[in-house]
C-alpha cells in the first residue's frame, strides 16, 4: 500500500492511541474491532491505562491481548469470569474487565460468569452476542435462533433436537449481586456512541465498588452468517435485536 | 521461639496455618472430602484481617483453578487444595498454568479411585501428578509429606521451588497425611510482598498492570505458529532438565549396608519405615528410600543403590504399581524391583509387608 500524507486539518479520524499497530485478525465486517477501540477510548478517557487488566477469551476475541495497550491475560476456554475474579480480589484498586464471546460465555463459561455475578465481584463483562461460534466455523451457540442456519444445525436451529436459545442479559439481572446490565449494538454510529456509554457506565460501576456489570453487544459475524457486512447488519437487525432487544435491563447498587 | 508455636494439629489444618504464615497472597477453593480442613481454617483464622490474604470458595474446582490463574498470572503468591476427582477437574488448568510459566501451590490430599472412588487415602494420583494429568508436555514440581510437620515445612518450600523455577507445584498428600494429628512447630509470620514489589520483581511477566511499564504484559499460552510453540515446548523442556538436575529430595534410612530396600513415600513411607526395625531383627538388612521429590524423581541414589549391589527393591505404594515404573527406570535391569500395593482406601502393615518382601525378593 502506497504511504499517504493526511495534513492534519484533513484529519477526521484516527486510531485511538490504546490500540496497538497490530493488524487485526478480524474478517472486514466484524462487530469485535469497533467494540476493542470503544474500550480502548473508555480506558483512556478514564486514565486508567496503568491499571487495567483485561482477560481475554477463547474464540475470535482470543486475540483481543494484541489489540489493545494494557496488560491481558488469556483465559481457558469459559473461565475468564474466575480469571478475572481473582485479579480484581488481589487488586482491589485496578479496573479488571472480561471480553468474551456467545460460545465461550453462554455454553461452556455460563458457571463462571453466574457465579462471578452472584458474588457481586467488582469486574466488568464485555459480551460480545453474535449468536455463533465464529473461530471454529460458525457452529450453533447458546444464543443461536430457532430455525437460524449454522454448520452443526444445517437444516435450522430446531428446538425439539437442539433446545431453545437463551437471554444471557435478563437471566443476569436476577442477580443481586449485578447491578448494571444492558444490552447494546455497534451496527450504526448512534448505536456505537451509546454503546461506548455503557461501557464508560459498567466501567464506573467496577470502579465504585459496585458489584458485577454486564455490556451485552449484539453484534454482526458476516463471515458465519454466509452474508455481506452490509446485509448481516440488516439481517440483524430484523433478526437478531428482535430476539434481544436493545436497552438497559438493570441499573440499581447492591442490596444492603 | 514461643511455646504458642508448638502445637497438635490436623495435617490440613496445617497447611491453612503455613499458608497464611509464609505470606500467602490468594487461597481460592472448593470443598471436598478429605480435605476440606483447609478451606475451613483459612476461614477461621481470617487472614484478611491480618496479613491480608484473600480466600475465596469458589463454585468448583474448574473454577478455582482458574482463580489461582487469574491471580498467579498477576504475580501473586497463590494456591488452591482439593482431593483425586477434584484435581481431575483442575487438570486443564494446570496445564494452562504450566503453559504460561505460573508460579502456584496446588495441595492435593489423595482419596481412592478412580471415579468418584471413596474418601479413604490413596496414592492413586501419581501419574497424574507426574506425568501429567493434563493436556500437552509438562510438568510440576510434586513434594511428597509423610508427616503433618512436612506438610507445614512443604508449603513454603512449595512456593519457593514454584517462584525461582516459574512452575507450578503440587503438595502430594493423602487422606492419612491430611486427616491425621501430629505435633507441629509453626513457623514465625513471613510479610506478603508489596504490589510495588511485586511489579518490581515480576515486571517482566506479570500481568499486574502495566503501571509505569512502557511495554504491557500477556499471559498466554496460545502460538498459532507451529515453529513459535515449539520453541516455547523446547524452553519449558530445558527448565525442567534444570529442575531434574538441581531439585530431587529425598530421605534414605538404613540404606547404606541394605541387602534390600523399599521405596515409598507419604504414609506408604511412614508404614515402611517400621519395617527396617522388624526385618533386621531377623537378621534381613533393609533400608528405606524415601522419595521427597517426586516430580524430579530421585534417580540417582536408586541407581546407586542398584550400582551398589542391592539384591533387590520392593516399591510399596497404595495403587496398582505407578511410582514403581520410574524406580525401574532408575535401576534399569540391574536388580529386581517388585511392587507391591494396596487399593481402595485400604493400607498395608509393616508385617505384610515384610511377608511380602520375603515371598517376592528372597524367596
Amino acid at each position: 500500500m502506497a504511504n499517504v500524507e493526511i495534513k492534519q486539518e484533513n484529519l477526521v479520524y484516527a486510531k485511538p492511541r490504546l490500540i496497538t499497530n497490530d493488524e487485526m485478525h478480524y474478517c472486514p465486517g466484524c462487530s469485535h474491532g469497533t467494540v476493542h477501540k470503544l474500550i480502548a477510548e473508555v480506558i483512556d478517557e478514564m486514565g486508567i491505562e496503568g491499571s487495567t487488566i483485561g482477560v481475554s477469551p477463547v474464540g475470535c476475541s482470543v486475540f483481543a491481548y494484541r489489540y489493545i495497550d494494557i496488560d491481558w491475560i488469556e483465559a481457558a476456554h469459559g473461565r475468564a469470569c474466575a480469571v478475572a475474579t481473582a485479579a480484581k480480589r488481589l487488586y482491589p484498586n485496578n479496573m479488571v474487565f472480561t471480553y468474551q464471546g456467545d460460545g465461550d460465555l453462554a455454553a461452556i463459561g455460563a458457571g463462571e460468569t453466574i457465579h462471578a455475578a452472584a458474588r457481586g465481584e467488582n469486574i466488568v463483562t464485555i459480551f460480545i452476542n453474535n449468536a455463533i461460534y465464529g473461530m471454529t466455523g460458525g457452529q450453533m451457540s447458546p444464543t443461536t435462533l430457532l430455525g437460524m442456519k449454522t454448520a452443526t444445525t444445517p437444516y435450522g436451529r430446531d428446538a425439539q433436537l437442539n433446545g431453545f436459545p437463551y437471554k444471557i442479559a435478563e437471566m443476569m439481572a436476577h442477580l443481586d449481586g449485578a447491578t448494571y446490565i444492558t444490552r447494546q449494538s455497534v451496527h450504526t454510529p448512534a448505536n456505537v456512541r451509546k454503546c461506548k456509554k455503557a461501557i464508560r457506565r459498567a466501567f464506573e460501576n467496577a470502579m465504585a465498588g459496585n458489584g458485577y456489570s454486564m455490556v451485552e453487544v449484539v453484534a454482526s459475524c458476516n463471515s458465519g452468517w454466509k452474508l455481506s457486512p452490509v446485509d448481516a447488519n440488516k439481517w440483524m437487525e430484523d433478526n437478531l435485536i428482535p430476539a434481544y432487544p436493545l436497552g438497559d435491563i438493570k441499573s440499581t447498587t447492591l442490596p444492603k | 521461639m514461643a511455646d504458642s508455636d508448638v502445637r497438635l494439629m490436623k495435617g490440613n489444618e496445617v497447611i491453612a496455618h503455613a499458608a497464611v504464615r509464609c505470606g500467602c497472597d490468594g487461597y481460592f477453593g472448593y470443598p471436598i472430602t478429605p480435605q476440606s480442613e483447609v478451606m475451613e481454617t483459612l476461614m477461621e483464622l481470617r487472614p484478611w484481617e491480618t496479613t491480608g490474604m484473600v480466600v475465596l470458595q469458589a463454585e468448583s474446582e474448574v473454577s478455582s483453578i482458574n482463580m489461582v490463574y487469574g491471580g498467579a498470572a498477576t504475580g501473586k503468591k497463590i494456591m488452591t487444595s482439593s482431593s483425586s476427582p477434584g484435581v481431575s477437574l483442575m487438570s486443564e488448568g494446570l496445564s494452562y498454568l504450566a503453559a504460561c510459566e505460573l508460579p502456584c501451590l496446588v495441595v492435593n490430599c489423595q482419596r481412592g479411585g478412580p471415579g468418584l472412588g471413596t474418601i479413604q487415602p490413596s496414592q492413586g494420583d501419581y501419574f497424574q501428578a507426574c506425568k501429567g494429568g493434563g493436556h500437552g508436555d509438562y510438568h510440576m514440581i510434586v513434594l511428597a509429606p509423610a508427616s503433618v510437620q512436612e506438610m507445614y515445612d512443604f508449603v513454603s518450600l512449595a512456593f519457593d521451588l514454584a517462584f525461582k523455577h516459574r512452575n507450578p507445584t503440587m503438595i502430594l498428600a493423602d487422606g492419612a497425611i491430611g486427616q491425621m494429628m501430629e505435633k507441629v512447630v509453626l513457623s514465625e509470620q513471613q510479610p506478603r510482598l508489596t504490589d510495588e514489589e511485586i511489579a518490581e520483581r515480576y515486571g517482566d511477566w506479570a500481568t499486574c498492570g502495566k503501571g509505569k511499564r512502557k511495554k504491557y504484559n500477556i499471559c498466554t499460552s496460545l502460538f498459532m505458529n507451529s515453529e513459535d510453540l515449539e520453541e516455547v515446548n523446547l524452553r519449558l523442556q530445558a527448565k525442567y532438565r534444570r529442575i531434574e538436575a538441581e531439585e530431587a529430595r529425598w530421605e534414605a534410612i538404613m540404606c547404606d549396608d541394605a541387602d534390600y530396600v523399599v521405596v515409598a513415600y507419604g504414609s506408604s513411607a511412614r508404614i515402611s519405615s517400621a519395617v527396617v526395625e522388624l526385618a533386621r531383627e531377623q537378621g534381613i538388612k533393609v533400608g528405606i528410600l524415601r522419595p521427597i521429590t517426586l516430580y524430579p524423581f530421585p534417580v540417582k541414589p536408586i541407581a546407586d543403590l542398584a550400582a551398589r549391589g542391592v539384591k533387590g527393591f520392593l516399591v510399596a505404594e497404595l495403587n496398582a504399581g505407578q511410582m514403581v515404573e520410574d524406580v525401574r527406570l532408575a535401576v534399569d535391569g540391574k536388580t529386581p524391583v517388585e511392587h507391591y500395593g494396596r487399593m481402595g482406601g485400604m493400607l498395608f502393615t509393616p508385617e505384610e509387608l515384610l511377608q511380602v518382601l520375603k515371598d517376592k525378593l528372597i524367596k
